[in-house]
């Protein structure tokens, strides 16, 4: 029944360290966040793949709380062909930068359970 | 079966606000709604007798169009309780026309109401289960600010806009809200006051978003033959749009880039007008950027001009085109769901009825909704007589 849990089957992947995604038998693109049907295709037969984990910032903006440190918010598209929300660590919330290159890891310990975060890695795009 | 012509087929008979801003805590959404309701219709020459279509959407209420039949002693043949975010009551107005178009009812009534303001720190917020697990909520985004503002990042990246850009918008609605006695907030803004406002999810600071109030709106809609009987000028509906493709941000095809340029393309398609038709424009300005970001797809400017468009005061009084004239959900009013208020203040500019911010010769007036985060887009476009 696993194929019809696909928000279990996600978390359970996650927890093992792996970030997870699915790829579409039908035409072949990247599902993400998971699901039962191809939202390109409309087929039902997904597979789970991870993902390499290296991706570029789409977009970001910096939250600042009152009480509290500022905290980035990204966009992150990974390059098998998926966007999704995150966060980038280890570096100042302001130095991150739209078009940087990141890697993901999976953070065990977060707020709800693990979560997917990013580190810099190496040059951003369009830097020679 | 094709579609009926909806050009010019049905028209909006009234219009009406409730009481505005803060009403104090022992009042409720339901009786905004219904406030508004009553002066609606009587501005139409109608009563809740004659209503038989209702159409309406409060935040957190699923059966809301129950509610406000009860309330209001509506027994209706034909319900819409479309739930699109802000952008639902311009969905209503288009869902509407096609209901008394094909005679599933006579006089539509749409109506919101909202305690959004007095209810915070009265506990009364609405909350539940989630729909669908969030793969957003893990890293604290503050929403919809946050979503706002991701598009606004990638738009000055991409483009070169910055928050002077930015704060132009919401100093051309305060502009506008100062010749409306209706407004919230009315006392002069600058630019650098925007700029200096804190920073609440970069780049978009307390001052790039929309108000929090409470208040109420409502509009009758009915057929163009029935409409030429009733007291007020009728204001036609000429060429309505929907679109949406996304619902979490996450999920936005291209940030800089709404659903917009197809809901606008369906509406000029039907109304057979284009943008330089257009005498006034009433848009869903929840944040600073989605003016700059509209106005770009509803084709008033090319994408990733809008920051210059917007420069100089162009959409502020005085400018080349007037903007969110009533000042907008930035100034005037924002009770949760903004998008019945822009087709109230269409409504009026046509008429001339607009009082100190009335513009001369308003015979075409573009309204445009949005819901959720840059998700739900739905266009409008208003006639008088005389583009019939």
């Amino acid at each position: 029944m696993t194929g019809f849990a696909p928000h279990r089957e996600y978390t359970d992947r996650l927890g093992t360290g792996s970030v997870p995604y699915q790829t579409c038998d039908g035409c072949l693109s990247a599902v993400f966040p998971p699901r039962v049907i191809c939202p390109r295709c409309g087929a039902t037969e997904l597979r789970w793949s991870e993902s390499a984990g290296l991706g570029t910032v789409y977009s970001i903006s910096v939250i600042s709380p009152r009480d509290a440190l500022p905290y980035p918010v990204v966009l992150v598209d990974l390059d098998e062909g998926f966007r999704m929300m995150s966060t980038v660590v280890e570096i100042p919330a302001e130095d991150v930068r739209i078009g940087a290159r990141v890697r993901a890891r999976v953070d065990q310990d977060g707020p709800s359970g693990p979560r997917v975060v990013f580190a810099a890695e190496g040059r951003s795009e369009g830097e020679s | 079966m094709s579609l009926p012509d909806l050009r010019g087929a049905t028209a909006i008979v009234g219009v009406a606000e409730s009481d505005l801003g803060e009403v104090g805590p022992d009042r409720y959404a339901i009786e905004l709604a219904a406030q508004a309701a009553g002066a609606a219709l009587a501005e139409a020459g109608l009563n809740t007798r004659d209503v038989d279509g209702l159409f309406c959407a409060i935040a957190g209420r699923g059966m809301a169009p129950l509610d406000v039949a009860e309330y209001l002693g509506v027994r209706p043949r034909y319900t819409d309780g479309t739930m699109v975010g802000g952008s639902s009551f311009i969905s209503h107005l288009h869902h509407a026309a096609l209901a008394i178009t094909t005679g599933a009812c006579d006089v539509a009534l749409i109506v919101y109401g909202s305690t959004a303001r007095s209810d915070s720190g009265r506990g009364r917020l609405p909350s539940g289960p989630p729909e669908l697990p969030s793969y957003e909520a893990a890293y604290r985004p503050r929403m919809p600010i946050t979503g706002y503002a991701l598009a606004a990042a990638r738009h000055m990246h991409q483009y070169g806009t910055t928050r002077t850009h930015l704060a132009e918008v919401a100093v051309a609605a305060r502009r506008w809200a100062a010749l409306n006695p209706k407004a919230f907030v009315r006392d002069p803004l600058t630019i650098d006051e925007v700029l200096a406002s804190r920073i609440v999810s970069s780049p978009l600071s307390s001052l790039d978003c929309c108000l929090v109030t409470d208040g109420g709106g409502a509009v009758v809609v009915t057929s163009a033959e029935r409409a030429r009987d009733l007291p007020r000028p009728p204001v036609y509906l000429l060429g309505a749009g929907e679109a949406h493709w996304h619902r979490t941000i996450s999920q936005m095809p291209d940030l800089t880039v709404t659903a917009a340029t197809e809901s606008s393309t369906r509406a000029y398609a039907m109304a057979g007008v284009g943008p330089r038709d257009v005498d006034g424009v009433q848009l869903y300005d929840a944040f600073t950027i989605n003016t700059i970001l509209f106005l770009e797809d509803l084709g008033f400017c090319a994408k990733g001009e809008g920051g210059d468009f917007v420069s100089g005061g162009r959409i502020a009084p005085g400018g080349a085109l007037p903007v969110n004239t009533n000042g907008g959900g930035l100034s005037y009013c924002h009770p949760g769901m903004y998008g019945i208020f822009p087709l109230i203040e269409a409504t009026r500019q046509i008429r001339g009825e607009a009082g100190e911010r009335q513009q001369p010769g308003v015979s075409i007036a573009l309204t445009h909704g949005n819901g959720g985060q840059l998700s739900s887009q739905v266009t409008a476009i208003l006639g008088g007589q005389e583009t019939l």
